[in-house]
């Protein structure tokens, strides 16, 4: 693999000092959450190994992962991926086209056959045999199928590659399916969100070129180091959620004091991503510390859990559309006027009874 | 079928007339000395049982209450800075030391099913395979429909009331706990030993805020049970030919006839 270049030699080819290099090593220890003794772990890997292909395919997707990626708090971070990917193959960010791109997809895994990382931002839809996304004239399930045949790991980009997001909410018409049920046969490291967080995309690279393997993944098979915990857990206005302050009104008083949300519907409990520390945009702020509850963005299924300014989840059975309250009191109210009912007919019965059996005696 | 007018009591002639003392002060009359010669007891539920019975019932009125709280909050209140209140807090804190004692006693009360008596083990199962106890559940479902006459007498549950217990108390309760513990595993952290024991859960759901609105709707099925099995109860001991609710604070079962059925 020696004609393979290093990061490092490709940084330095897009004329960045090593000082800034060395910057970007420490800053991405920092956010892998590693001591400052990884630092030269980090500089190292970057300098001595061949930089890990990646081929990125977009299925059904609105490309907010794209987005988010080339927006990396770091610029370093954005240079290193772009110039990474731009080589290889990836529908918004390289300039072949057509033919000549289909081309290059199929030079890329005939070179680097069993060492490419396949990233995934969207999925494939399999109804009508996967015709509602087309790729350089195939279904692009089949594209998913061949790429990742060859692949060393799989990265499913975004909510819709983890678990389908707003093309697979019910009733899913295209069966829009996530990666990990279409690709089994290869690790997969689901990076969760809509869109990820950039720091985290680029960490979650990083790592996987540093230590030469897969990040620590949890049950779901999402990176621990970025989506161990609830956005709720490092919410900054937790404190409010203990006190039991609420926001009431989007134009009371207590939104103004920025209470908690989460009488609003904010998902912020349920959710687990790393937007609460990380945060967005070079760390400016995070939906709830801009007054907005979260959404719920990185978990499965997020569109189908009623609104998202709903504290519960409305229930959709039967036609009828309501809360798990809403059930329970008319369940409750159903009962209370049988026993109702009941009582009066046990007394009438009995009193029946007892006349009865007067008269026999 | 047994003839169900005969009576199971044999009368001692030896014996002299009972309560001597209480029918020289006129509170025992004839007619009650001739009842307490019908009545029979049988001693059911053991203590272990009977308190496990009071403890579950206040510990599921604080989880059904601070539950329902937890999903709807109360108004806000100001009464300090936030870090010096903690009201949602007390409410959170009721509803997870609730279900610890109420999981807890269920633990405990599975091991008396192994030792206690045979009454102790209706709980955990139902003869699904015997023809004779679902025909007999019909006939009881009968009896609150006013299609029979009487009810049979029962030294344990009914078998309505035993498939009742079973599906709502047995299987709801670890349904219950199963999913309340995985709540608190998030809240707990990765790596906790909630997490470690109840975090598969999470994976079944997918997205929390499913296993969210599933505990919710358990909540209200185990507060539906909690209403009909209060009136149920009720009933019975005024309208059954059984005792109900002094069975459950003395373990003893008393009966109001002697006949055979």
């Amino acid at each position: 693999m020696a004609e393979i270049e290093t990061f490092y030699e490709v940084m330095r080819r897009q004329g960045i000092t090593r000082r800034s290099f060395m910057k970007y090593c420490s800053l991405t220890a920092a956010a892998l959450g590693l001591g400052p003794s990884f630092v030269p772990k980090i500089a190292h890997a970057m300098e001595t190994k061949p930089r890990t292909p990646v081929i990125w395919v977009n299925g059904l997707e609105c490309t907010c992962c794209s987005e988010s990626f080339i927006r990396g708090a770091h610029p370093l971070a954005k240079d290193v991926v772009l110039s990474m990917i731009s080589l290889d193959y990836s529908h918004t960010l390289m300039a072949a086209a057509g033919h000549a791109a289909e081309a290059a997809l199929e030079d890329t895994i005939e070179k680097y056959k069993g060492n490419y990382i396949l990233a995934v931002e969207g999925n494939p839809p399999l109804n009508e045999d996967g015709m509602y996304c087309i790729v350089g004239g195939k279904p692009f399930v089949d594209q998913l199928r061949h790429a990742a045949k060859d692949a060393k790991a799989v990265i499913a980009w975004g909510a819709c590659a983890s678990y389908g997001c707003v093309q697979a909410a019910a009733p899913n018409p295209t069966q829009a399916t996530p990666v990990h049920k279409v690709i089994t046969d290869k690790p997969i490291i689901k990076v969760p969100g809509c869109p990820p967080i950039a720091e985290v995309m680029t960490g979650v690279i990083t790592y996987m070129l540093t230590f030469d393997r897969l990040p620590e993944l949890d049950r779901q098979g999402r990176p621990k180091m970025f989506y161990s915990q609830r956005i709720h857990d490092k919410c900054y206005r937790r404190p409010h959620f203990d006190a039991g302050q609420f926001v009431e009104e989007w134009d009371d008083e207590y939104a103004r004091k920025g209470y908690c949300l989460y009488k609003m519907g904010c998902k912020g409990p349920t959710t687990y991503n790393a937007c609460s520390t990380v945060r967005w945009n070079e760390g400016v702020s995070f939906p709830i510390q801009s007054g907005h509850g979260c959404i719920g963005c990185s978990e499965d299924g997020f569109w189908d859990q009623g609104g998202f300014y709903d504290r519960l989840t409305t229930v959709k059975q039967f036609g009828v559309e309501a809360t798990a309250d809403q059930m329970g009191i008319a369940a409750a109210g159903a009962v209370g006027a049988g026993i109702a009912a009941h009582i009066a007919a046990s007394a009438l019965k009995s009193a029946q009874r007892k006349k009865q059996d007067s008269e026999e005696v | 079928m047994t003839d169900t007018r005969a009576n199971i009591h044999v009368p001692n002639p030896d014996a002299p007339t009972p309560l001597e003392a209480a029918r020289l002060t006129g509170g025992a009359r004839p007619e009650d000395i001739e009842s307490l010669r019908m009545q029979a007891a049988v001693y059911v539920y053991e203590v272990p049982v009977r308190v496990w019975h009071w403890v579950n019932a206040l510990a599921i009125t604080v989880l059904i209450v601070t539950g329902y709280l937890i999903g709807s909050p109360p108004p806000t209140v100001e009464i300090s800075e936030a870090t010096n209140q903690f009201v949602f807090g007390y409410i959170r804190f009721a509803h997870f030391a609730a279900a610890m004692v109420m999981t807890v006693a269920f633990i405990a009360r599975i091991y008396w099913a192994f030792v206690g008596n045979r009454h102790a083990r209706q709980l955990f199962y139902i003869p699904f395979w015997r023809l004779r106890w679902w025909k007999e559940l019909i006939f009881e479902a009968r009896w609150y429909a006013f299609l029979e006459k009487e009810p049979k007498k029962y030294i344990g549950h009914n078998p309505l009331a035993h498939f009742a217990m079973f599906f709502f108390i047995t299987l709801g309760m670890t349904f219950m706990i199963f999913t309340g513990f995985a709540l608190y595993a998030e809240g707990a952290g990765q790596g906790s030993i909630y997490d470690q024991l109840f975090g598969w859960v999470i994976g079944l759901a997918g997205n929390t805020q499913r296993l969210h609105t599933l505990h919710h709707l358990g909540m209200w099925a185990i507060a539906l049970f909690a209403v009909i099995h209060i009136y149920a109860a009720i009933r019975e001991d005024i309208m059954s030919r059984q005792s109900m609710i002094t069975t459950i604070i003395s373990g003893w079962r008393t009966f109001k006839d002697d006949r055979v059925e």
